[in-house]
């Protein structure tokens, strides 16, 4: 298998976990969303300075991984191309923050060696609960929430396609590029001169398929309602956990609860 | 009862890939479409389903193909893609073949009962909940099927339904389509498949119809084959 076909079988594995079976896959597609999003808006908001409030808010991710079985290691693999990004977010803060902020002894942490922490925490964080959203949630299930919530139908559509199309094009860069390879043996990637015809070939192709892909759903009667996931509604069940997730996400983000704890041995 | 009146198409301007096309279809008739690649099978049942634009008259059951006639149109035919990689757009067998039915406006149940009934028929329900990145070729062609008739519809339309599936695959897809008792109509070049599944030939060359008659007077005639750039079917052929 090469490189891309092996992102082709991660990418639809996504679908195979969001097809699982536990107590958070069971929860309302919405619901989930509501809380990933307000999760998010919480954890971004912390002040770069405020390192302890932000290590509490692990906890949400980390909690959802063990009730819906999603490996840890698995998310690491999965991301281990975004992840350096989000952790280069940060890096250049020692350099330009050195005022110091606290001290172990001898040793004194500046400003920016905090703010580089919390900066990468708030990026594995946000990443961790959208992981989450996304591995127990099908994506159109995920669509129908946010067409639910009155995101324009076009909107929401576009983003079904796009999801689809991803895959498909995935394949056509797949099938060419093996086409290339084989008539250009001992040659690694494609050569610089090939590129603008391999891109327009790719882009054609993808194309054509993407529209075979849609019309495949015109077909079937598809006219922007996604009713194949609206069986699902909210029960007390989803929001119980609503109401929790977010008065515990409004208590983490308000108080400091290291900071609260420490202040009682002080 | 399927209707073409001086049917034309083009993709391109001054380029006719359809020209002045006139026939009908009955009722419960099983149709092949046959000639060579490049001969505009595909682009006829792309017009006949409302996906390309036409010159002339189309009409279904009398209802005329025109914008705001299309969605009770496409309920009435089923169509079948090419490449079943296109088809199969949901993760697993399942949800495929119950987004028609509930775009159809089924409840979730009545759709799951069709699914399972149209499973059952087809001796498919080991690939009920299979991923459909999972499957063979052959099963995939089988299940693209299923999802058609999952929605009940009066025709089955297919495009080379043959078309890359090894020989005990296709001789499945060729029994399945047999046991179908709607109108049907089936493009390919696989002759001796048409010679299996269809009555009556429509044969188009360069975009305009060739021959329209029974199956087996069209497809043992070497002369007429042969000048429209095809073969015997392999079982009329003295070579073999
Ligand atoms: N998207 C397109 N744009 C322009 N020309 C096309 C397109 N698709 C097919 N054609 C041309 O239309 C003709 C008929 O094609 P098609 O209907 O696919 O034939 P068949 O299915 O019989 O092989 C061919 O000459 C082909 O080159
Ligand atoms: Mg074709």
């Amino acid at each position: 298998m090469n490189k891309i076909d092996s992102a082709i079988s991660e990418f639809r594995q996504m679908d195979e976990l969001a097809s699982g079976n536990s107590p958070v896959h069971r929860l309302e597609a919405g619901i989930k969303l509501a809380v990933t999003v307000f999760y998010i808006i919480c954890v971004v908001s912390v002040d770069k300075y405020r390192l302890s409030m932000l290590t509490m808010m692990i906890f949400y991710p980390l909690l959802m991984f063990q009730a819906a079985g999603l490996s840890m290691s698995g998310f690491f693999y999965k991301l281990r191309y975004v992840l350096p990004l989000v952790c280069m977010v940060g890096v250049f803060n020692p350099l330009l923050d050195t005022s110091p902020m606290m001290s172990f002894g001898n040793v004194s942490v500046s400003g920016g060696m905090i703010s580089m922490l919390t900066l990468m925490g708030k990026g594995i964080f946000c990443l961790m609960a959208s992981y989450v959203l996304v591995a127990t949630t099908r994506f159109d299930s995920i669509c129908a929430a946010l067409g639910r919530a009155h995101v324009p139908r076009v909107m929401v559509t576009l983003m079904l396609l796009t999801y689809r199309y991803v895959s498909v094009m995935m394949q056509e860069v797949s099938v060419m590029s093996e086409a290339y390879a084989l008539r250009a043996p001992g040659q690694k990637g494609i050569h610089i001169s090939a590129w603008g015809s391999f891109l327009g070939q790719m882009l054609l192709r993808s194309m054509d398929r993407a529209q075979e892909l849609y019309s495949s759903m015109l077909l079937r009667g598809f006219d922007g309602a996604f009713r194949y996931a609206s069986g699902e509604r909210a029960k007390t069940r989803d929001f119980v956990f609503l109401t929790l997730c977010l008065l515990s996400f409004a208590v983490m983000r308000f108080v400091d609860i290291p900071e609260l704890i420490g202040s009682f041995f002080v | 009862m399927i209707e073409f009146k001086n049917v034309s198409f083009s993709y391109e301007i001054d380029v006719p890939v359809l020209r002045d096309i006139s026939f009908t279809i009955e009722k419960g008739e099983s149709v092949g479409l046959i000639g060579a690649n490049g001969a505009g099978k595909s682009s006829l049942l792309k017009v006949l389903l409302g996906l390309l634009p036409h010159d002339g008259e189309i009409s279904v059951d009398g209802i005329l193909l025109e914008t705001k006639n299309l969605p009770e149109l496409r309920r009435r035919m089923g169509f079948v893609l090419q490449n079943s990689d296109n088809q199969m757009f949901m993760p697993t067998v399942f949800d495929d073949m119950m987004f028609g039915p509930l775009n159809y406006g089924m409840s979730r149940e009545e759709a799951e009962r069709k699914v399972d009934s149209v499973l059952e028929r087809l001796e498919l329900q080991s690939l009920r909940d299979k991923y459909n990145h999972k499957i063979s070729g052959g099963e995939k062609k089988m299940a693209s099927i299923a999802t058609v008739l999952a929605m009940d519809p009066e025709v089955i339309i297919m495009d080379e339904p043959s078309a890359s599936l090894d020989p005990y695959n296709r001789r499945a897809v060729i029994n399945l389509i047999r046991s179908l008792e709607q109108t049907k109509i089936i493009a390919s070049h696989d002759l001796d498949m048409i010679l299996d599944t269809a009555d009556r030939v429509i044969l188009l060359s360069g975009g305009r119809i060739a021959a329209d008659g029974r199956c087996r007077d069209i497809l043992t005639d070497r002369f007429l084959l042969e000048h429209n750039r095809m073969e015997l079917p392999l079982r009329f052929s003295e070579s073999y």
